[in-house]
This record gives structure tokens, C-alpha cells and sequence, in this order.
């Protein structure tokens, strides 16, 4: 097997604050394999876009990220010195953020921050610049592109401005896309269209996406591979089809029911009690273990780690092999 | 574009006419502009002959009517104190203003912008909080004492420059100027700094409030996860979309130098306009605080419509029209 | 106490509910604010003692010495006497006339702040409770008086005060003159912040059910809305205070202040000022650190106060 786009192994990104030691992200660990669409879901507030800031290099000081390794094809990149990881940002990560109206500097065309951004990463005259820049507002679907180039992030509606951030994302081909939320700020029936412009022009440039939301439905659309995230760690992480159809972790049992499904021929949504712990106070043992109706002994002492369990990953004493041997 | 100067321009010119009735108050009813035009011994007759000549016994709309017209042709009558026309002593005296005011702004602005960038920029250094420090005091210091200090210390103490004075003034006819001669340059360096401080420190700090709210912006955060420089970020994104908000703040503290002008020019003996003014307040010269009050107006007139034609052109928002396209 | 109290809850008498308030919590433990306060506390303190305080009095031309002039800091002069802080040209103790300057330069800041206080505050009520019209009006001025200035606004006041007051009665009016011209170039920032609260607070249900019980609007505005704009208009008078006091020393170095029989701390700096190529550097530096440091001590009090009672701004 070929080495994954991304490999993140055992990342953690702490904050100090006066309160004490802030985790955001707790012994993180995945990989994401070229052409791959790895969906990260999670209530807010449980690290998913954190762990996108923390791959980026770009949480704010004094956040950092205490332990653990990111490799972008096999190459560590958490460690690499500013210059050179600005180098990575934009041409081999791209990222794009949830709200298009504010993505966007509104002193500038859209032709001036394609330009700019193209001319960062590559070696290319201002006129191809130029020419490039069309040919991506073509591409992600922009009518009348040459025209439009010249125009003010104002003049384009919310769902096209998502648009063109996803021309600046892709201006130097990256080889991994991390997209925050990116459909979430948008009106429903702009949603689709623009997910399926990110499919489309991922998989033609064979660019592997995190996608990054707490929208059970794009995930169930786009994503290969789904992550559960609860207060900072991996509930649970495999194939789409295994965890929606057959949730192994408790959390994203809930989470599963608490979506609507036409075919489902559940009478009411089922909701998970109480609410997700502040990071001020996690509980020991397992976190989820105050909400957790299958919740024994060993969840309020011993931490689960995510372990293998029918074609994926679980964090839960529930699927211990111990467990079921005792 | 042609519509938006337009309507400033008609809000300007009533702005004017407000202070113009203002003036016109103050000259007609402060004081008695017939008592301090004839001697003591002009027989009442005498008086009354007078103020018929002067037109005071017209219609006050029409007397007012009378002043506007004659200030838009410089005409404020003669002063109580010099038995000179006004307009003449502004006139005489303003290149010497408008060059102090020009050159502290200068320095307020350029300083006070790097000041504010590198704060908001690098919040943790050490230079940012003496800087920061620096400018309560500046703001608490009045500015008279801010040109004594200055006075003491560069003057007296070191002697480098001169304490008070324009130095050489070279006649251009139209224009006299101190800019071109060494000891006007060496003049003006110590009123300039003194009058500036104040501006700089309003300045910096509003620069940094905004640059610091301008870096957290989506966009800013986006442009770096682009992997654009921090050059790029900083000064080519943050930057600019901080000096638009700065623009307007900036141009009134700009008017305000001229105002603030009369204490510096009264630390230093500089022969301008704030000097003069000063002077005819301890004597009340009615027609010298009238035409001073309008020209100030006029200059704040004046700089208000350039910063909002300023604005107007580095804001596309404002100067493009809203969405054009569908989804 | 009263044995009815619950213990550990004792009732408390004002001094030890201050002790105990977070306001006085966040002063205890703000360095510079209890510098502040204390070097404020102790000027204003030598100010309003100073008859008792004063070496000398320098205003009594009996005790006034010519053979004294000039005498400098901690000397004894050719007349046998001794000067703290030296004596000025007439012979003066510098000392004293310090103290008594900060009487009249606090006198006047004082009322002057007060003056624009009462009057900004009626203002931003009455404009904030009609609205429509009279607002607009009110609001109009503020803006403009806002745009220019106060130094220049109290500068014109004073030249039309003196040109409607006859010579003779100048110098017995000056000080009131001075207060109303720094009065009147500083209320409006009281009345554009009252004025902004009482909006919000007149949307509110007791406000409209005490109308529609037929109270007094003027009970209405002194009973309920007064009170919620007690901490915005105490930092804007701390502050004010500092800059009234800064505009009168202003004012007076420029000649256009107090009468010379009454010298502030603003006419003292420009007596001093013409002694500065002299040598007597004495008598312009005692009187300028005084007021530096009684405007700043003021200023810094004010800076802090905002933060104290508004806990968001604080970084």
C-alpha cells in the first residue's frame, strides 16, 4: 500500500491558559489516502476545526501542538520551520473556512487574490497567472468567468463567493484539501451544488479532501471514511457505509439517531442526554461516560483508545477484547 | 460619483452658513463695532452718522446677507487691535501655520502608523509596551509642557536648536516660507514635534485597536492558510483594511492640529495664525475671532469632504455596486 | 451584632460593604491604580489645606520680600529665610504658591466638570426620552462641538464672555468666566453616553408601565434611568476632570485664564517659562510636576475605573 496523503499519529494541541492546560485535541490519530474524502464530524467544541488549524500549522499562539507527528506523504511537517511550512500551506494543503462572505478581503477582485495566490506558489507570469485564475473560475463553475474575474468579493452572492474560495483553495493543485464547515453558512439548496463542485474537482485533480462538519447528510453524500470526534478525541473512525448503517461507538449511536432518515422507520428521533463536557472539565475514565447509558466500571477509570473493531477503529470498553472474554 | 461629491458639497456649504451665523453674532452683537471704530469724543450724531454708513441699521438678514458676501470675498473689516484689514493679517500669517501644521501631520502620521502596525503586529514585545506606555503619558501631558520640556532640553541644555521663532523666511511673493532656509528648518523642528505627539499617540492607538480587530478577521486567516507571506498578510491584506476605518478619524485629527496649533505657536513665538488669534481673545478683536472661527470651519469643511472622497475611493464597497450575479 | 444574623453573614455598615465590594477588590489590587489614588488624594488634600499647610502666604504683599527672589530650592535666603522648593522673582516661596495655585486650578476643574456634567447629563436625558426633533437637535450640536477641539470651543466662550462683560467687573468674574467655557466645551460626551443608555433603557417594560401609570416623566428619568448611567458618566467625569484641568492650565499659560491675583497652577508654568534660559529652573518645574502629576494620577484613576466597571473591554 501506497504512504497516505496525510498521516496525523497521536497529535495533541494544547492552550495554556491562567485556569491551567487547555487539551482541544487529545492523542489524535488517522490517515487520509490520495482520492480519499475522510468526513470529521463532532458537536462544536469538539475539536474538529482545531485538528484542521493543528495539520495547517496554524493555531494561534499560545496554542501548540504538545505531542504527536503530521506527515504529509510521509514527510513530518509539524515540526518544519515557518517559512517552509508556509510554503506547504496553499500549495500541497489547501483550505477552505465556513463563511464566504468574510473568506474573502473585500478590498481586493477576485482576480487580484487569485493572481496573488498563484504567483506565491508558482512560477508563473502575471498574464498566465491570469489566464490560470479563468480557467479555475471556470472549473468551479463561475458563468462568464473572464468577466467576473475583475469584479469585488461584493458583487458575488454568498453561494458563488464559497465558490471562488474553493478557486483560491485549489490555485496550486494541493494535494490535500481541508474544507472547515464549508457548506454550513450557505443557503440548503446552495449546499449540494457546492459539494458536489468539491467532489468533482477533487477527484479530477485527484486531491484527497478532510471535510470537516457536523452535517451527518454531506458526510453520508461525499465521504469515503467518516471520524466521530467527542471533546477532543476519536470516538470512532471507518468506512461510511459500516458507522451510519451500524454505529459501534455509543456517541455516534446517538448521533445516528438523532438524524431524520426517510428510509428510516423510527417514529421520533432519539437525542443523547445531557450535553458535551467543557474542556475545563473532562471527566476521567472515558469522556462520553456521563451520557453513556452502556457506561460500566472501567469507563469511569480507564480511558478507552480507539482499537480495531469490525473494519474500524472504536474507542469503547464495550468492544475490548477483554471484555468480551471476561 | 459626480452625485456623492455633490451632496457633501451642498451638506458643506451649510455647514458654513451655521458657523457664518455664528460669526455674524459674535461681530454684530460682541462688543460694539461702532465704539471701536471712532474716538472717544465723536458726538453721538458722529456715531449714528456711522452706523447708518456701516450698514447697521439695515435689516439684521440683510447685515447678514452683507457679511457672507463679503467673507466669500476674504472681507472681515478691520481689526479692533492692529487698525489693519483681517483678511491681510490671516493672509500674512498663514503660511507660517499652514507649514507647522503640515509638518507635524506628517510626523504624526507616518510615526503613528508604524507605531500602531508594529504594536498590533508584535503585542509581546517589549519596545510595544514601553510604546504603549509612552502614549498614556503623551495623552495625559499638556502640550504646552510637552514644547517646554523640548524647549529645556534642545535648547537650553544641548543648544542644538533654536527655542522660539520661524528662523529665515524666504519671500516667494505669494508664499513666505522658513522650508527653504537652514535656520527655518532648524525652526520649525521643535514647535512640529510638539505639535504632533498628541495626534500620534490619538493615532498609533487607533491604528493598533483596528489592526489588531483587522488580523483576526476570516480573511486574514484564510489568506494565510493560502501560504501568502506574512509581507503579503500583513502588509498587503491587514494593512489596507485597516486604514480604511482610519481614514475619517485621521482626517478630523488632522483639522484639529490647525486648532491645536495656537498653544504650540505660543510656546514657540511662531508668528501664525493661533498666535494672532490668541492674541485678539485677551483684547477682544471681535473681527479677528470671527474670521479665525470661519477659517477654521472651513479647513475641517474642506478636510472632511477629502476623506470621504478619500474613503470613497479605496472602498470598492462603496464605489462598486452590490451583486450582480445569481448563485 | 444581631444575634438574628445568620453567622458568618454579619450585617454590614457601609464602610465594610465598600471593603467588601468587587469594585474596591479590583482597586486593592491594581498597583497602579492605589498610586494613583493616593498621589491624587494627597494633592487634593494639600490643595484644600493649604492656608493651614502653607509656609507662607504668597498673596499678603506685608510678608513679600524682594531680598528673597530668586532664593533657590532648599536655601536659606540673604533675608534669613527658607524655601523648600526655592522662591520665585518676586520672592514668593515657591512652596506655597504651588499649593494655593492647585486650590484654584482644582476649584475650577472641579466645577468645570461638574457644570458640564449636570448639563450634559439633562441634555442626553431629554434627548434620549423625546427623541424625534429635540434629539436631533441636541445631537446636532454634540456632533459638532465634538469635531472641533475643546480647547478652541472654551477659547472662543471666554473672548465672547469678555467682550460682553464691562472691563470693570473682568477680573471679579474671570473664574466663573474660565468655568463656564471649560464647562460648556466639555458636556458633550456626558450627553451623547446618557443619551445612548436612556434610549435602551426607555424601550424597557417598567419604563413604559410607569408611563402608562401617569408618573412624572422627570420621576421616571431621575428614579429609574439616572441610576443605570452612574458608571459610564463617573468614568467620563474622572476623565473630564483630568482634561478640565489640563484646559485650564492651558487656558491660564495662555493668558486668557485666571486673573494674575489668583494664579493657577497654568499661570505659575508661565511665569515660570520666562526663567527657563536663566537658570531658575525652579520656578517652572515645581509648578509643571504638580500638574503633571495630579492630571495624570487623575487620568490613570479614570482608565482604570472604565475597566472595573466594564469587565468585557478588559484585555
Amino acid at each position: 500500500m501506497s504512504t497516505p496523503v496525510l498521516s496525523v499519529e497521536g497529535m495533541t494541541v494544547q492552550f495554556p491558559t491562567r485556569r491551567g492546560i487547555l487539551t482541544a485535541v487529545d492523542d489524535v490519530s488517522f490517515s487520509i489516502k490520495a482520492g480519499e474524502v475522510l468526513g470529521v464530524v463532532g458537536e462544536s467544541g469538539a475539536g474538529k476545526s482545531m485538528t484542521g488549524s493543528a495539520i495547517i500549522g496554524l493555531i494561534e499562539p499560545p496554542g501548540r501542538i504538545s505531542s504527536g507527528q503530521v506527515f504529509l506523504h510521509g514527510e513530518r511537517i509539524d515540526t518544519l520551520p515557518a517559512e517552509k511550512m508556509r510554503r506547504v500551506r496553499g500549495r500541497k494543503i489547501g483550505m477552505i473556512f465556513q463563511d464566504p462572505l468574510t473568506s474573502l478581503n473585500p478590498l481586493y477582485t477576485v482576480a487580484e487574490q487569485l493572481v496573488e495566490t498563484i504567483r506565491t506558489h508558482l512560477p508563473l507570469s502575471a498574464a498566465d497567472a491570469r489566464k490560470r485564475a479563468i480557467g479555475l473560475l471556470d472549473d468551479v463553475g463561475i458563468p462568464d468567468a473572464s468577466r467576473r474575474i475583475d469584479d469585488y468579493p461584493h458583487q458575488f452572492s454568498g453561494g458563488m463567493r464559497q465558490r471562488v474560495v474553493i478557486a483560491l483553495a485549489l490555485c496550486a493543485d494541493p494535494d490535500l484539501v481541508i474544507a472547515d464547515e464549508p457548506t454550513t453558512a450557505l443557503d440548503v439548496s446552495v449546499q449540494a451544488q457546492i459539494i458536489d463542485v468539491m467532489k468533482k474537482l477533487c477527484a479530477e485533480k485527484g486531491a484527497a479532501i478532510m471535510l470537516i462538519t457536523h452535517d451527518m447528510g454531506v458526510i453520508a453524500e461525499i465521504a469515503d471514511r467518516v471520524a466521530v470526534m467527542y471533546a477532543g478525541r476519536l470516538a470512532e473512525i471507518g468506512p461510511v457505509r459500516k458507522v451510519i448503517s451500524d454505529a459501534a461507538h455509543p456517541y455516534t449511536k446517538g448521533l445516528m439517531g438523532s438524524i431524520p432518515s426517510l428510509l428510516s422507520d423510527a417514529e421520533r428521533l432519539t437525542q443523547i442526554p445531557g450535553s458535551m463536557p467543557r474542556l475545563t472539565a473532562i471527566p476521567q475514565g472515558c469522556p462520553f461516560n456521563p451520557r453513556c447509558s452502556y457506561a460500566f466500571d472501567r469507563c469511569y477509570i480507564e480511558r478507552p483508545d480507539p482499537l480495531p473493531h469490525d473494519e474500524r477503529r472504536v474507542a469503547c470498553w464495550l468492544y475490548d477484547k477483554e471484555e468480551a472474554l471476561s | 460619483m459626480l452625485a456623492f461629491i455633490l451632496k457633501r458639497l451642498a451638506q458643506s456649504v451649510l455647514v458654513m452658513l451655521v458657523v457664518a451665523l455664528i460669526s455674524f453674532t459674535m461681530f454684530r452683537y460682541v462688543g460694539d463695532p461702532v465704539a471701536s471704530l471712532v474716538s472717544q469724543e465723536a458726538s453721538i450724531a458722529d456715531q449714528e452718522q456711522l452706523r447708518e454708513r456701516l450698514g447697521l441699521n439695515d435689516p439684521i438678514v440683510e447685515q447678514f446677507f452683507r457679511f457672507v458676501g463679503n467673507a466669500l470675498q476674504g472681507q472681515f473689516g478691520i481689526s479692533y487691535r492692529l487698525q489693519q484689514p483681517v483678511s491681510e493679517l490671516i493672509l500674512s500669517r498663514l503660511p507660517a501655520t499652514i507649514e507647522l501644521a503640515f509638518a507635524s501631520a506628517t510626523i504624526a502620521l507616518t510615526l503613528g502608523i508604524i507605531l500602531g502596525v508594529f504594536t498590533a503586529l508584535k503585542p509581546q514585545s517589549p519596545v510595544s509596551g514601553g510604546v504603549m506606555a509612552f502614549s498614556l503619558v503623551g495623552v495625559s501631558l499638556p502640550t504646552f509642557l510637552i514644547g517646554i520640556a523640548l524647549i529645556y532640553i534642545f535648547a537650553v541644555e544641548l543648544q542644538w536648536l533654536p527655542s522660539f521663532g520661524r528662523g529665515d523666511v524666504v519671500d516667494l511673493g505669494w508664499w513666505n516660507t522658513g522650508l527653504l532656509s537652514e535656520s527655518g528648518l532648524r525652526s520649525i523642528i521643535l514647535p512640529a514635534i510638539t505639535l504632533s505627539l498628541f495626534q500620534m499617540t490619538l493615532i498609533m492607538r487607533l491604528v493598533r485597536a483596528e489592526m489588531l480587530e483587522v488580523l483576526r478577521a476570516d480573511y486574514i486567516k484564510f489568506a494565510r492558510a493560502r501560504g501568502l507571506t506574512d509581507r503579503a498578510v500583513n502588509f498587503g491584506h491587514a494593512l489596507k483594511n485597516t486604514l480604511v476605518p482610519v481614514i475619517t478619524i485621521t482626517g478630523l485629527q488632522l483639522g484639529s492640529v490647525i486648532a491645536f496649533a495656537i498653544i504650540t505657536e505660543t510656546v514657540f513665538q511662531w508668528p501664525g495664525v493661533g498666535s494672532l488669534f490668541i492674541n485678539s481673545v485677551a483684547v477682544v478683536d471681535v473681527p479677528v475671532m470671527a474670521a479665525y472661527l470661519m477659517f477654521i470651519a472651513l479647513v475641517f469643511v474642506v478636510i472632511n469632504l477629502i476623506v470621504d472622497i478619500l474613503y470613497y475611493l479605496v472602498d470598492p464597497r462603496l464605489r462598486v455596486g452590490g451583486a450582480r450575479g445569481g448563485h | 451584632m444581631s444575634a438574628s444574623a445568620p453567622p458568618g453573614r454579619r450585617p454590614m455598615g457601609l464602610f465594610s460593604r465598600i471593603i467588601d465590594s468587587d469594585i474596591f477588590y479590583s482597586f486593592r489590587t491594581s498597583p497602579v491604580a492605589v498610586v494613583a489614588a493616593s498621589i491624587a488624594l494627597i494633592l487634593i488634600l494639600a490643595a484644600v489645606f493649604a492656608p493651614w499647610i502653607a509656609p507662607y502666604n504668597p498673596f499678603d504683599p506685608r510678608t513679600l520680600n524682594l531680598m528673597d527672589g530668586y532664593t533657590a530650592p532648599m536655601e536659606t535666603s540673604f533675608a534669613g529665610n527658607y524655601f523648600l522648593l526655592g522662591a520665585d522673582h518676586q520672592g514668593r516661596d515657591v512652596f506655597s504658591t504651588i499649593l494655593y495655585g492647585s486650590r484654584v486650578s482644582l476649584l475650577v476643574g472641579l466645577s468645570a466638570t461638574l457644570f458640564a456634567m449636570t448639563l450634559g447629563v439633562s441634555l442626553g436625558l431629554i434627548a434620549g426620552y423625546r427623541g424625534g426633533f429635540t434629539d436631533a437637535i441636541i445631537m446636532r450640536i454634540c456632533d459638532i462641538q465634538l469635531t472641533f477641539p475643546a480647547i478652541l470651543i472654551a477659547l472662543l466662550i471666554f473672548g465672547v464672555a469678555r467682550g460682553l462683560i464691562p472691563p470693570s467687573q473682568q477680573e471679579s468674574t474671570a473664574l466663573y468666566v474660565l468655568i463656564l467655557a471649560i464647562g460648556l466645551s466639555n458636556w458633550a460626551q456626558f450627553a451623547r453616553t446618557v443619551r445612548g443608555a436612556t434610549m435602551v433603557e426607555r424601550q424597557k417594560d417598567y419604563v413604559a408601565a410607569a408611563r402608562i401609570m401617569g408618573v412624572h416623566p422627570l420621576f421616571i428619568l431621575v428614579r429609574h434611568i439616572l441610576p443605570n448611567v452612574t458608571g459610564p458618566v463617573l468614568v467620563i467625569a474622572t476623565i473630564g476632570l483630568a482634561l478640565a484641568i489640563i484646559e485650564e492650565a492651558t487656558l491660564s499659560f495662555l493668558g486668557v485664564g485666571v486673573p494674575p491675583t489668583q494664579p493657577s497652577l497654568g499661570t505659575l508654568i508661565r511665569i515660570g517659562q520666562q526663567f527657563l534660559f536663566s537658570g531658575e529652573w525652579w520656578i517652572l518645574f515645581f509648578p509643571a510636576l504638580t500638574l503633571v502629576l495630579l492630571a495624570l494620577s487623575v487620568n490613570l484613576l479614570g482608565d482604570w475605573l472604565r475597566d472595573a466597571l466594564n469587565p468585557r473591554l478588559r484585555k
